[in-house]
C-alpha cells in the first residue's frame, strides 16, 4: 500500500520522466547503446557486408604495436593538440583583454574576431587552401614583401601542421566571447585596489585578472581539447593527410579506417582508444588545476 | 597632478589596445577580404605573380558560373530545410527537457542532470560507427533523417542553457497557475516558454548554425547528389576542381558563407547574449 505521499512523490517523477522523455530516447539510443555497441565491435572483425566475429583485443594489440599508421596519427595529433589548444586559448584571452579595454568601436572588433569562429569550414577551409597557396595566395604576397623566403605550407610536410593551427587560431572568436564575458564580471574594485598598491598592468593581470577567470580558462582548455581531438574537417578538405601523412590526424585515419576501408571493428577500437585519452587527459587536467582555480564564494 | 598623469596613462594603454587591435582585426579579415576578391577576378587575373588585390574590372559573373558549375541554389536550400527541421526540432524538445529538470521536482531528478552533462564529454568518433550501422539498419541512410533526427531528441548544451535560464524565472509564478488548476502543460506553454524567448532564441540560432556547417554527418550519410546540403557539395566540387577554378571556388564559398553572416548581423545581440546565458559568466 502507498501512503498519499508516497503516492503524490512518483506522481511527480512520472511528470518528470515525462518531460524529459525526448532526452531519455536520445540517451539510450544516440549515447548508451552506441558506446556499448562500440565497445563490442571494437572486439571483432566487422565490415559491413559481413557480420562482427569475435577476435578479441586483437584489434588493440594491431592498433599499438603494427600499425605505424596509428602512431604517426596519434603524434600528429598529439602536435596539434599541444600547440593549436593553447596557443588558441592565449589569443583568445589577449584579444578579450584588449576588448575589455573600453575601446571604441568595440563592437566591430568583436564582430570580426567572432565571426570566423561560426562560418561553414568546409568554405573556409577552401579559402585558407588558396589564401596560403606557395604561389598565388596572398600571404605569400606578404612574406615576399617583407623579404622573408616562400613557405610551401600545406604541401611541405614540416609547414602543413603549423598552417592547420594559424587556421584553428583563426577560428578561436568563440572562446575569445566566453572570455570577454568573464572579464566583464571581474569587480572594478580589485583592480582598483592592485592600483593603490602601484602593481604593474602585467601582475594587475597576472595576479587579479587570471585567478578570477580561472575557472573560465579550464573550461576553454578542456572544451579546446576535446575539440582537438577530434579535429577532422580542415584536413579532410585541405590536406587529405598529406603530404606524407603529415596530416594523418586521429579522426582521419579512423575515419578512413571506418568508411573507406570498411574496417568497423578496427575503427571502433580506434575510437575506443580516443575515448579513453581524452577521459585521463581531462581527469589530469583537472586534477592539476585543482589548486589553481579560484572559484567564486568558496 | 597625480590625476592627470593617471587619465594620460589609460589613453596611452587605450591607444596601445586600439593600434594591436586594428592589426589584428586587418589579419582577421584577411581570408574573408581574399576569398571575396577572388570571386571577383576575371580569369587572367587569377594566376598573376604577384597576385592583384583588387581585380580591375570585376567579374560579377563568377556567381552565375558557380552555379551552373554545380547546383549550389539546391544544395542551399537542402542545407536550409535541413537546418530549419534541426531547428524546430531543438526548440521542442530542449524545452520540454529543460522544463522536466527545472519547473518540474522530482526525486533523483539532480543526479540525472548530471548524466545529461557527462554526455558532452562523449566523442563523435565513439557513437558514429554504431549510429551508421543502426540507421542503416533502420534504411536511414541516404535520407535527411540522420542528420535531423537526433536534434529532435534534446542536446545537453542547450538543456543546460534553457534550465539555467528558467531556473531564474521565479517559483511563485508556477504557483499562481498552479492553484488555478493549470495543468503543467499550460504552465510551460503560456508562462514559462514567454519568457524564455531570448534562451530559445539562442538555442534556435546555435542548432541552425551547427545545421548549416555540418559536414561529417552529410558525408557519412548521403549518397546521393540531389540530397547534398551546401558543406558536403562544395566539398566534392573543390575535390574535383583544379587551380583554375578558384575564382569559381571563392564565389560558391562566399554563397556558404553569406548566410551566416546575415543572420549574425540580423542577431548579434542574441549571439552575445546566448554566451552569458550558458552561465559561463560566473
Amino acid at each position: 500500500m502507498l501512503t498519499p505521499r508516497k503516492r503524490r512523490e512518483l506522481r511527480k517523477v512520472g511528470v518528470g520522466l515525462v518531460f524529459i522523455s525526448p532526452w531519455i530516447v536520445g540517451f539510450l539510443a544516440l549515447n548508451l547503446y552506441p558506446i556499448i555497441a562500440s565497445f563490442y565491435y571494437s572486439l571483432t572483425r566487422y565490415s559491413p557486408i559481413s557480420s562482427p566475429r569475435f577476435i578479441g583485443l586483437f584489434n588493440y594489440e594491431k592498433l599499438l604495436y603494427f600499425d605505424p599508421l596509428f602512431i604517426k596519427a596519434l603524434t600528429n595529433t598529439l602536435y596539434f593538440v599541444v600547440f593549436a589548444v593553447p596557443l588558441g586559448n592565449m589569443l583568445a584571452l589577449a584579444l578579450a583583454v584588449l576588448l575589455n579595454q573600453k575601446v571604441k568601436g568595440l563592437s566591430v572588433f568583436r564582430t570580426i574576431f567572432y565571426l570566423p569562429s561560426i562560418l561553414p569550414l568546409v568554405a573556409t577551409s577552401i579559402v585558407w587552401t588558396w589564401l596560403l597557396h606557395p604561389q598565388y595566395g596572398a600571404v605569400s604576397v606578404i612574406l615576399a614583401e617583407l623579404g622573408l623566403p616562400a613557405i610551401s605550407w600545406f604541401s611541405d610536410p614540416q609547414w602543413a601542421k603549423p598552417a592547420l593551427i594559424m587556421m584553428s587560431m583563426w577560428g578561436t572568436g568563440w572562446m575569445m566571447l566566453i572570455y570577454l564575458a568573464a572579464l566583464q564580471d571581474v569587480p572594478q574594485e580589485l583592480y582598483d585596489v592592485a592600483s593603490l598598491d602601484g602593481a604593474s598592468l602585467w601582475r594587475k593581470f597576472r595576479h587579479v585578472t587570471v585567478p578570477m577567470i580561472s575557472p573560465i580558462i579550464l573550461f576553454n582548455t578542456i572544451v579546446g581539447l576535446i575539440g582537438a581531438f577530434q579535429y577532422f574537417t580542415e584536413a579532410y578538405i585541405i590536406t587529405e593527410g598529406g603530404p606524407g601523412d603529415s596530416t594523418l590526424f586521429y579522426s582521419l585515419y579512423l575515419f578512413q579506417n571506418a568508411f573507406a576501408y570498411f574496417k568497423m571493428g578496427y575503427a571502433s577500437a580506434m575510437a575506443w582508444l580516443l575515448f579513453l585519452v581524452i577521459l585521463i587527459l581531462t581527469f589530469i587536467i583537472f586534477r592539476s588545476s585543482a589548486k589553481r582555480v579560484y572559484y567564486h564564494g568558496s | 597632478m597625480i590625476a592627470s598623469f593617471g587619465v594620460k596613462r589609460a589613453n596611452i594603454n587605450n591607444i596601445v589596445s586600439f593600434v594591436l587591435l586594428v592589426g589584428l582585426s586587418a589579419a582577421f579579415i584577411l581570408p574573408l577580404f581574399w576569398m571575396i576578391t577572388t570571386s571577383l577576378k576575371p580569369i587572367d587575373q587569377l594566376l598573376l605573380d604577384p597576385p592583384v588585390w583588387i581585380p580591375e574590372p570585376l567579374e560579377f559573373e563568377n556567381y552565375p558560373n558557380a552555379l551552373e558549375a554545380q547546383p549550389f541554389l539546391q544544395y542551399l536550400g537542402n542545407s536550409l530545410q535541413i537546418a530549419v527541421a534541426a531547428v524546430i526540432g531543438a526548440i521542442i524538445s530542449n524545452s520540454l527537457v529543460a522544463y522536466g529538470f527545472s519547473r518540474v521536482e522530482w526525486k533523483g531528478r539532480d543526479a540525472v542532470f548530471v548524466l545529461v552533462l557527462s554526455t558532452l564529454m562523449l566523442p563523435y568518433h565513439v557513437v558514429m560507427i554504431p549510429l551508421f550501422v543502426s540507421f542503416s539498419k533502420i534504411g536511414w541512410v541516404n535520407s535527411w533523417l540522420p542528420l535531423i533526427v537526433p536534434a529532435w531528441l534534446g542536446h545537453p548544451f542547450f538543456i543546460f542553457m534553457l534550465r539555467q535560464f528558467m531556473l531564474g524565472i521565479p517559483k511563485e509564478l508556477s504557483e499562481a497557475t498552479r492553484i488555478d488548476g493549470g495543468s503543467e502543460w499550460i504552465l510551460l506553454t503560456r508562462v514559462i516558454l514567454p519568457l524564455c524567448k531570448p534562451a530559445l532564441a539562442t538555442v534556435a540560432l546555435f542548432q541552425f548554425i551547427w545545421s548549416w556547417n555540418d559536414f561529417i554527418g552529410p558525408l557519412i550519410y548521403l549518397n546521393d547528389r540531389d540530397l547534398y546540403p551546401m558543406s558536403l557539395g562544395l566539398a566534392l566540387y573543390h575535390n574535383s576542381q583544379g587551380i583554375t577554378d578558384f575564382s569559381i571556388l571563392m564565389a560558391a564559398s562566399t554563397m556558404a558563407v553569406v548566410p551566416i553572416i546575415i543572420i549574425f548581423f540580423f542577431m548579434q545581440r542574441v549571439f552575445i547574449q546566448g554566451i552569458s546565458l550558458t552561465g559561463l559568466k560566473g
